[in-house]
């Protein structure tokens, strides 16, 4: 800041003219408007509001005014620098947007670009299917209970009620292990948790067990060795057969779809007496007016699901459960066969292919 | 079993509006469920008829065969009324006979179909037809000659052959053997379709009261063989055809005609249900002896084949040895043969058990052995002898011998006590007594009310009528299956799924998220999967479960590890073209305990908590496993850049991510195990234990399995791993102070393990280290030969406090002479 020039003659200070001050304004903003970039704002900036340009020199003659002078002069040149500071801001806010805009479109890619780097994992749909229905149960306040795959034949047979000289025994075709002497097989069904579940547990009891079951089955198309299967067990006081329909047709109803129900036929289990065979409602055609030609269930209206029946009471002996006081209902079904018809699958070789194409198609969830 | 519907309604009335559909759903609904319904002549289509032979010509041909033209009298079926001019290669008719003719357009099974066509210098228009042509079985001698009376040509010739009959085939469950036969099938009928009527029982005739005029039959087991029932017939003509019907009818059953003396024995079994044994009478030498066989002896039987027999095997016996193994099959000395003219007739009842382990010893699976070992009726042993003498002297021409044996007589059926409300407590549906009263008595039971209960016995061709729950089954069969409602029961709150079974769930997902497929394979090895894995003679992983009777002898064990099964499918993965692949399985394994036999234990009570936990004692060991296996690209390659090849530490990292869904951490070491690369293999160990191995598998075991090399696995026991499994993790908390970075590169030998350096300056550096991370690692001229330069990055904060000026160097230091310490490790300059 210089102090007051007192050797100017107000009058002839130029600069200070109304018209100068607003022609320099005019001049400022008129650069302003036509800087066309960053840079060039930058230039105008120093030209018209950095401490050379003339406004800044009006301003510093501002102070060799006599006083009387001063205060109008002031407020010209203040006014003047403010809508230049003013625009020059506005300016540079439209700038920069602008600038923005030329860059992210400059950065544009082709978002039609392959992403895939990484294998996408799955679980095994059987695995799947096994937790869907573990989960209807426990829903219903059942527990899942499991036991070892490699069992005792006890267990396996005799305990359910299938002696030795039980014609039954010859249904199923049983993987035996060496010794024979040592009494032990591949358990050919899931019964045998039932069987430990009973002798483990008090009644109440209301159990699923899924799990993997052998039979000396040739593998084709429609026969597996290995094969999966769930079983419910339920022991409690005043259990009927009108129980296992219940359980059964809400079961249907969950897995493949609402009012989808089941029929019971008669058949023949050593392990439930009264036995049932459960045919499901076909849940393609409903048994309706397209049944004739319904591929599903071969035109029969039903699908056989499984078996199921009133627990034996000889079991129930066997097990340790009073028979006197307890009655219970079990059913079994093939989760590998509703897999199958649930998913329209004919042929089941693909579940133990391992093809990670053909696994990899449901996920993590069914 | 498969049953002629005209042949059900020999012995129950059934109402005309009942179709078969009806007819086959009733009995589906109450326990013999429809297979299939099959017709004869279901894939015979068009005309064809009656035809009379009006004249035939022989007309020798060059190929010395003699070919016959015939114009045959089809009446209006051929639409002209004119004799058809037919060419026939048979010779067993004349003129005058009544044939089967198939007119141009139809259709003979196989798909044959018959148009008017040149043949032998005759434009021949049909064909004359043998059994063999419409699926009727084996010919005798040339084409089918009707009786006579057959009926006016032209008419449609299928009821005449039976073609249009309707046989149902049922399933027979274990418990049902009754219905095994045709009287059993009709009085299911008569119980299950409403209306039906009048059943008339095939096995309740009038018979010839025993004498002592038959063949001497001495029983010396009595329990094997309650009934023993023989007679004869001399006198039969060997050549005599079995009649049509008979033939039909049989054939329709699913069994072979062989011969009238052998088909009537099946007829009267398919009838009755009851076996029946012919033997030629003359090759009997003396009294027929039932006993159990000795040790030692044997015995060749019908089907050609010398058998070593079992002390437990019935056999019946005459004065020159064994003639036959009792109610399973005949032997071959006394056979009925062409030229036997005199029969004798064996109506037995043997004990079932017998008859299953005897079928079952000897593999022998017969007719005869199916009902035996399922249970017959054993009162009916006299009816169905004498209904075979009367089949045989009608049809063979032979007198029925007047004398009788009659050995024994049917066990007793005890009476079972029943509360009368228990099927309605059963079914969950009220049943009134006077229903469960007339149900029983409908299935053939004698029952009487007694207060609240009834005393039922069951019928004598019920043998699994045993307890009350069986009786129940029979009333509400009856009542309906389909009356039964369908209520939900009320289980009390349930705990959930337990925690092994949600970390299995946790262990999947968490595979899956690193982009592994599971898979399922089979647990069958053999010895050359475990050679293939490179597995050393002494290798515990040898000692596998025999399975007795697998299916393929290659794999006849249960496997103690799942990496074969998993680098197989994988190397299938590659061979289909899936290059990468990263595959993972959990399943249970098998190792051998040794520990004896798992007792068979009574089952008329619970075992002992003891017995109980003996029987598990005696399993093997079957820990869960998980394995993975991967091979090709980890991440693809693309726009972004290069591939990224799996390498061993993908198999570790496998590991360890399941390890961390569990809080738990994995420390790996190294170590040599096949099927690894000996110096790319980790030892994995949670808190000391040792969990599994993971690394890169051996080239050898690689090239065995179809896989490239520089494929990786891994395997671990998850029960170890889940036994650790953090249950309830402690929130954390973090210092919001300012960290302090400090970086350290260090020199070791290349063998000194990167873990150990880590963890001594873990341990140097104290407690205001918050983390440590390796972030490169460096071989080369500036470290020199057998060296390696190891640089981390060290992060020090304090829960409470900015750390003051030089703190963190000194930890820094601390952390350094501690590796310096223990490792041999010099700070890189
Ligand atoms: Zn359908």
């Amino acid at each position: 800041m210089s102090g007051p020039n007192t050797d100017y003659d107000p009058v002839e200070v130029t600069p200070l003219k109304a018209d100068e001050v607003e022609a320099m304004r005019e001049a400022a903003l008129a650069a302003i408007a036509g800087a066309a970039d960053l840079a060039a704002l930058k230039q105008v900036r120093l030209d018209h509001a950095g401490d050379r340009s003339p406004l800044a020199l009006a301003n510093r003659e501002i102070g060799a005014l006599p006083p009387q002078a001063r205060k109008e002069a002031g407020q010209r040149v203040g006014q003047a620098r403010g809508a230049v500071n003013q625009a020059l801001a506005a300016r540079q806010a439209v700038l920069e947007a602008e600038h923005e805009q030329r860059m992210l479109a400059e950065e544009t890619v082709d978002v039609s670009l392959p992403t895939t780097r990484r294998r996408r994992g799955s679980r095994h749909p059987l695995t799947l299917q096994s937790e869907l229905i573990a989960d209807l149960f426990v829903a219903m306040g059942y527990e899942v209970a499991e036991g070892p795959v490699v069992e005792a034949e006890w267990l396996n047979f005799d305990a359910l009620n299938l002696g030795p000289d039980h014609p039954a025994r010859t249904m199923q075709d049983t993987f035996w292990t060496e010794p024979a002497e040592d009494h032990v097989v591949l358990r050919t069904q899931t019964s045998p948790v039932q069987a430990r579940t009973m002798l483990t547990r008090t009644p109440p009891i209301y159990v699923v067990c899924p799990g993997r079951v052998f039979r000396t089955d040739e593998y084709d198309a429609t026969h597996s060795p290995m094969f999966h299967q769930v079983e419910g067990l339920v022991v409690d006081e005043g259990i009927s057969m009108a129980h296992l329909k219940g359980t059964l047709d809400h079961f249907a109803s969950q897995l493949f779809g609402d009012g989808i129900t089941t029929r019971f036929r008669p058949s023949y289990f050593p392990f439930t007496e009264p036995s049932a065979e459960v045919d499901v409602r076909c849940f393609v055609c409903r048994g309706g007016d397209g049944v004739a030609e319904c591929r599903t269930c071969r035109g029969e209206g039903w699908i056989e699901w499984g078996g199921c029946g009133v627990v034996n009471p000889r079991v129930l002996v066997a097990c340790g459960v009073d028979p006197e006081v307890y009655s219970g209902f079990a059913f079994g079904m093939g989760i590998d066969r509703s897999f199958m018809f649930r998913h329209h699958l004919e042929d089941l070789r693909p579940l133990f292919e391992g093809d990670v194409r053909w696994n990899s198609a449901f996920g993590t969830e069914i | 079993m498969k049953a002629p519907l005209s042949w059900i309604k020999d012995y129950v009335d059934v109402p005309a509006h009942v179709t078969t559909d009806e007819l086959t759903r009733r009995l589906t609904l109450t326990g013999l469920k429809l297979e299939a319904v099959e017709s004869p002549g279901r894939e015979i289509t068009g005309p064809l008829v009656i035809g009379r032979v009006l004249t035939m010509e022989p007309e020798p041909q060059k190929n010395g065969k003699t070919i016959n033209w015939c114009t045959v009298d089809v009446g209006d079926a051929n639409g002209t009324g004119e004799p058809q001019g037919i060419v026939c290669g048979a010779h067993n008719f004349a003129p005058g006979d009544l044939v089967v003719t198939v007119l141009p357009g139809g259709v003979l099974p196989g798909g044959f179909a018959i148009g008017a066509r040149k043949t032998y210098g005759h434009l021949s228009a049909g064909m004359i037809c043998s059994a063999r042509e419409l699926g009727l079985g084996e010919d005798h001698d040339g084409i089918i000659v009707l009786p006579p009376d057959a009926g006016e040509p032209g008419q449609d010739v299928r009821p005449v052959l039976g073609l249009d009959e309707e046989v149902i085939e049922l399933e027979v469950n274990p418990d049902r053997a009754y219905a095994l036969s045709l009287r059993g099938i009709a009085r299911e009928a008569l119980v299950s379709v409403e209306g039906a009527d009048r059943f008339r029982d095939p096995a309740v005739r009038d018979t010839p009261a025993p004498n002592a005029d038959g063949h001497p039959v001495v029983v010396e087991d009595p329990a094997g063989c309650p009934v023993f029932v023989a007679r004869k017939v001399t006198g039969f003509d060997p050549t005599a055809p079995t009649p049509d019907f008979m033939v039909r009818r049989i054939t329709a059953a699913g069994m072979r005609p062989i011969s009238l003396a052998v088909d009537v024995t099946n007829y009267v079994m398919l009838e009755t249900g009851r076996p029946i044994h012919g033997y030629d009478a003359d090759k009997v030498q003396g009294a027929i002896v039932v006993r159990r066989a000795r040790e030692g002896e044997r015995l060749t039987t019908l089907d050609g084949t010398t058998r070593e027999l079992d002390p437990a095997d019935l056999v019946v016996t005459d004065d020159s040895g064994i003639i036959g193994l009792g109610g399973v099959m005949g032997g071959e000395t006394t056979e009925m043969s062409g030229s036997t003219t005199s029969i004798l007739v064996e109506a037995a009842h043997w004990d079932a058990v017998s008859m299953f382990r005897t079928g079952r010893r000897h593999k022998i699976t017969s007719e005869a052995g199916r009902r035996n070992e399922r249970g017959v009726d054993p009162t009916i042993c006299e009816a169905a002898a004498d209904r075979v003498v009367e089949l045989l002297v009608e049809h063979g021409g032979g007198q029925a011998h007047p004398g009788v044996t009659v050995v024994g007589s049917p066990p007793a059926v005890p009476a079972i006590r029943m509360a009368a409300d228990l099927p309605q407590r059963v079914a969950g549906l009220p049943i009134d007594s006077r229903t469960v009263v007339a149900s029983l008595q409908a299935v053939g039971c004698r029952v009487d009310a007694d207060g609240a209960d009834v005393e039922v016995v069951p019928p004598p061709w019920r043998p699994d009528l045993t307890d009350p729950q069986d009786l129940t089954e029979e009333v509400i069969r009856l009542v309906g299956y389909d009356a039964i409602p369908s209520v939900l029961p009320t289980p009390p709150s349930g705990r959930g799924l337990t925690r092994a079974q949600r970390l299995r769930r946790r262990i999947g997902r968490t595979l899956a998220g690193e982009g592994f497929v599971e898979v399922v394979s089979f647990p069958f090895v053999g010895a050359s999967d475990l050679d293939d894995l490179g597995l050393t003679a002494d290798d515990p992983r040898r000692d596998l479960l025999e399975l007795s009777n697998p299916l393929n002898a290659e794999a006849g064990f249960l496997t103690s590890t799942l990496l074969p099964g998993l680098l197989r499918t994988a190397g299938k993965n590659v061979g289909h073209g899936n290059d990468d692949v990263a595959i993972f399985e959990t399943a249970t394994v098998t190792l051998p305990r040794h520990a004896g036999p798992a007792a068979i234990l009574p089952v008329d009570r619970r075992p002992t908590d003891e017995e109980f936990a003996a029987l598990d004692a005696a399993l093997p060991a079957q820990p869960l496993h998980l394995a993975v296996v991967a091979a090709g690209d980890a991440d693809s390659g693309g726009w972004w850049g290069e591939s990224r090849p799996v390498t061993w530490a993908d198999a570790v990292e496998a590991v360890r991510s399941v390890a961390a869904a569990l809080g738990l951490e994995v420390t790996a070491s190294a170590v040599e195990l096949a099927p690894w690369h000996p110096g790319r293999c980790a030892e994995l160990s949670v808190d000391g234990e040792v969990v599994g191995h993971a690394g890169e598998v051996h080239p050898t075991v690689c090239q065995a399995f179809g896989l490239p090399k520089r494929s990786v696995a891994a395997e671990v026991d998850l029960d170890l791993l889940m036994a650790r499994a953090v249950d309830l993790r402690r929130a954390p908390s973090f210092s919001s102070y300012p960290v302090a970075k400090e970086d350290v590169a260090l020199v070791v030998d290349t063998g000194v393990p990167a873990a150990e350096v880590e963890q001594a300056l873990r341990e140097g550096a104290g407690e205001l280290l918050e983390s440590i991370r390796l972030f490169d690692v460096y071989t080369g001229e500036q470290v020199g030969p057998g060296r390696k330069s190891l640089a981390y990055a060290l992060r020090f904060r304090a829960p409470d406090r900015t750390l003051k000026e030089g703190e963190a160097a000194a930890a820094r230091d601390s952390a350094v002479a501690l590796a310096a310490e223990r490792t041999g490790a010099t700070q890189r300059a």
